[in-house]
């Protein structure tokens, strides 16, 4: 496993080279920054609205980071050939694929951070009785969360020919997950065979990223999460990973590379 | 003296994904061995074979029968590739890293120490001709500086087989000759090396045996010199002849 940590300085060196974070950084920095000083309707609360604008942007910067970042490792390895001066070093399959997702979660990560003080700053501008035990809470969870969805873009990145179809596809998903997650047992209950069994199997299948969505908790200044389904959720989302770049590796190791 | 590569009856196969098709034979009982200290070339026509085998040599391909050793040790074993150095075939190497980066990145595959990543990613810089271009991002490079930067690669962890598949392949000449040069220096350091290469009278310099290949079979192999003298015709010729190359009569 000598290849994991340099392969995943790789790409976080990638990841700060290029200009995706930037960009998504200055751009919620900019709207919640001209959101906060505004004051519609003159309303008590506006610091509420502020914060959640701000972390619904956070989450898509960081879904798009993540997905992005993700999908195009193994392709970028392949197109540039660049996998084969690797695995002719002693790398394994394996490596790669825990040295590519080691770092793509470690980026992700850091991007949360700054995402997070950014957060952090301009809500305790506007509401100076800010928790930061929470926000340090709803960020573990959040890149957790992120973990699960950087080991399913990498399975997708060995099963599907292009990133951005893999993209595309696990875009969908996790959009698809974090809006009706929640609600599929109830929508499949209101179906007939075999659309019930199919929508079951979904909801029992897929990773429920909805349940790493703590915003609201955040807005609403709610008490911090008991440490027993806090470390629940964590041990979940490791479960997920698991089995997300277990399937990875399996695809990988036997995909012919020319 | 054991031999660095040594191939025994080595068959690839590759099955189609479309079904109904035959099954290729891209590499057909091919067996050779290749000693320390010397330069060897690997010829053929595209689609002869020698890709494939130098696949098999790298882990990438399992041989459908027949096996290979790389110092004694059977390919699919990854240690049996700590002591090689390998340049593919046109590749380009992370374009936001330095060369120095880059070296360093492989460096750390090894795990070579710091001070003697340092050493080595200076020499090697220095053997390449890159170093007035070490802090530069590769994307900058030109073709023959990523050709250059790919040779410092396979050269970091001071190799003692290189495994270079077509070197000069797509270079201007003064890039050709360069990597020539580089070629004659690691021979002249004792180190072997094992290229294939369609620049025959490259080969015919720098190579102290050759093999040809046609349509997966090994057609002849031998010194290069006794090549020539057996057979009264340079390598070019030689070549030609035995892929069944019929020159068009007017």
């Amino acid at each position: 496993m000598n290849a994991v940590g340099p392969l995943a300085c790789v790409v976080i060196k990638e990841l700060y080279r290029r200009k995706d974070f930037y960009v998504l950084f200055v751009l919620t920095a900019l709207i919640s920054v001209l959101m906060g000083g505004m004051n519609f309707f003159n309303t008590q609360n506006i610091a509420r609205y502020i914060k959640e604008i701000c972390l619904a942007l956070i989450w898509i910067s960081s879904l798009v980071i993540a997905i992005g970042t993700a999908a195009r490792q193994l392709p970028a390895e392949r197109e540039s050939r660049t996998i084969f001066p690797l695995l002719a070093k002693p790398v394994t399959r394996a490596d790669v694929i825990a040295g590519k997702f080691t770092g793509c979660w470690l980026a992700c990560g850091l991007c949360l951070v700054v995402f997070y003080v950014l957060f952090g700053v301009l809500s305790a501008a506007r509401s100076p009785e800010l928790n930061w035990l929470q926000i340090a809470q709803a960020l573990v969870l959040h890149w957790f969360m992120l973990g699960m969805l950087v080991a399913m873009t990498l399975l997708g990145s060995v099963v599907f020919a292009a990133p951005s179809s893999n993209g595309t596809i696990c875009l969908i998903v996790t959009a698809g997950m974090l809006l009706l997650g929640r609600h599929l047992n109830k929508v499949a209950l209101q179906l007939t065979e075999p659309g019930q069994s199919i929508v079951y199997a979904v909801y029992f299948v897929l990773p429920h990223f909805e349940l790493f969505d703590v915003r609201d908790m955040v807005v609403h200044s709610a008490p911090l999460i008991a440490a027993g389904p806090f470390l629940l959720a964590l041990v979940y989302a490791g479960v997920y990973v698991a089995v997300f770049l277990l399937g990875a590796w399996l695809v990988f190791r036997r995909q012919m590379l020319n | 003296m054991e031999p660095l590569v040594k191939i025994e009856s080595l068959i690839v196969e590759y099955r189609s994904k479309e079904r109904g098709q035959p099954v290729k034979r891209a590499v057909d009982g091919l067996s050779l061995d290749v000693q320390a200290g010397e330069v060897f070339g690997f010829l053929g026509p595209n689609g002869a074979g020698k890709t494939s085998t130098m696949n098999v040599l790298l882990g990438f391909v399992n041989a459908t029968a027949g096996n290979a050793f790389l110092f004694g040790v059977n390919v699919r074993e990854p240690i049996a590739r700590q002591r090689i150095g390998y340049l593919p075939e046109l590749t380009y190497y992370y374009k936001f890293l330095t060369a120095e980066e880059l070296l360093r990145f492989y460096g750390k595959i090894f795990r070579i120490p710091r001070a003697e990543a340092d050493r080595r990613i200076d020499a090697v810089l220095k053997l390449v001709e890159l170093e007035p271009s070490r802090h530069r991002l590769i994307k900058t490079y030109s073709k023959g500086m990523q050709q250059r930067v790919g040779l410092a690669q396979a050269l970091i962890n001071n190799p003692d087989l290189l495994i270079l598949d077509e070197p000069t392949s797509g270079l201007d000449p003064i890039g050709r000759m360069k990597v020539r040069e580089i070629i004659q220096r690691l021979k002249n350091e004792g180190k072997t090396v094992f290229f294939s290469s369609h620049e025959l009278g490259e080969v015919e310099t720098v190579c102290d045996r050759v093999a040809i290949l046609n349509q997966g079979k090994l057609q002849v192999a031998g010194r290069v010199s006794d090549l020539i003298a057996q057979h009264q015709m340079n390598l070019e010729q030689l070549f030609l002849k035995i892929i069944g190359y019929q020159p068009a009569t007017n």
